[in-house]
């Protein structure tokens, strides 16, 4: 086994593992009950998978084709920066537009701040 | 912080002019020796030796991706679970940061380990409204996020 074969294989397996996370976390999407618990699955799981994907073609054409691609990785910075984000935003204007929480939610205590707002 | 950065540079180009090479390479064992002397000089300056504020940085780094591959791992166990078993909330966290950044950094932290995302931040910026998929066992994740992302936040800014 070569260099170039086993370069193959990692990045490979980092796109593997991204796109099972990624799947991972769209059945997440599905299953979850309300608008905060999904939009976990969204805002992170996702976020770590393309991290892997971008990572392995990284990988790839670094060790395979001597390109050292600094595009992908300030992909993976600004992805990193910018879903968290959004994902905050969503369930704050969801929350301030009355979405209800799951039935099965346990406590809240937003609700008494927002009141005495 | 950034003073001795830039004197650091200054003192790497001083060498550089001193061995009349302009190569990387010089640059790079000016910048070295001017790190040394900064150290030797480091009570003359109001901060403390700006290096220390690198390795709290790379600390961070470090547990910020611990703790993400952890808590990712948890929340795939908890999705792919036949019936799910789910205790969602949203629980308070008093936070002793006082600048804007910090909290920015720390709310970013707290969203992308799953498990925790951040809701709302109360005006005076001393409460953080934390939404959890298990509120089960909030000391726990309290104590948490202080002991791993607060203070190593406190210690890159102190």
């Amino acid at each position: 086994m070569n260099a170039e074969m086993i370069s193959e294989w990692i990045a490979g397996g980092f796109i593997l593992l991204g796109t099972v996370l990624t799947l991972l976390s769209g059945v997440g999407l599905i299953r979850l009950p309300d608008v905060y618990t999904r939009s976990h699955a969204a805002s992170k799981s996702t976020t770590l998978g393309v991290l892997f994907i971008l990572l392995g073609a990284f990988m790839f054409f670094w060790i395979d084709e001597g390109y050292f691609s600094i595009r992908l990785l300030l992909g993976i910075f600004f992805v990193f920066l910018t879903a968290p984000v959004a994902g905050h935003i969503i369930c704050r204007a969801a929350y301030r537009s009355n979405v209800k929480l799951a039935d099965r939610t346990v406590r809240d205590d937003l609700k008494k701040y927002m009141k005495a707002e | 912080m950034s003073y001795q950065i830039i004197l650091n540079m200054i003192l790497a180009l001083t060498w550089m002019f001193l061995t009349t090479s302009a190569t990387g390479s010089s640059f790079i064992i000016g910048y070295l020796l001017g790190a040394i002397i900064l150290y030797l000089f480091r009570r003359f300056f109001d901060t403390p030796f700006y290096l220390r504020k690198v390795v709290a940085v790379i600390q961070l780094l470090l547990i910020f991706i611990k703790e993400l591959f952890i808590a990712n791992f948890d929340v795939f166990k908890t999705i792919l679970r036949p019936k799910l078993e789910l205790t969602p909330g949203i629980f308070t966290y008093e936070t002793s940061l006082k600048k804007d950044w910090q909290i920015t950094l720390l709310a970013n932290m707290i969203t992308l380990t799953p498990g925790t995302l951040v809701m709302d931040i109360s005006p005076d910026n001393k409460t953080l409204y934390i939404h959890a998929l298990n509120v089960g066992e909030i000391d726990e994740m309290t104590d948490g996020i202080r002991n791993s992302f607060e203070r190593v936040i406190k210690e890159v800014s102190e």
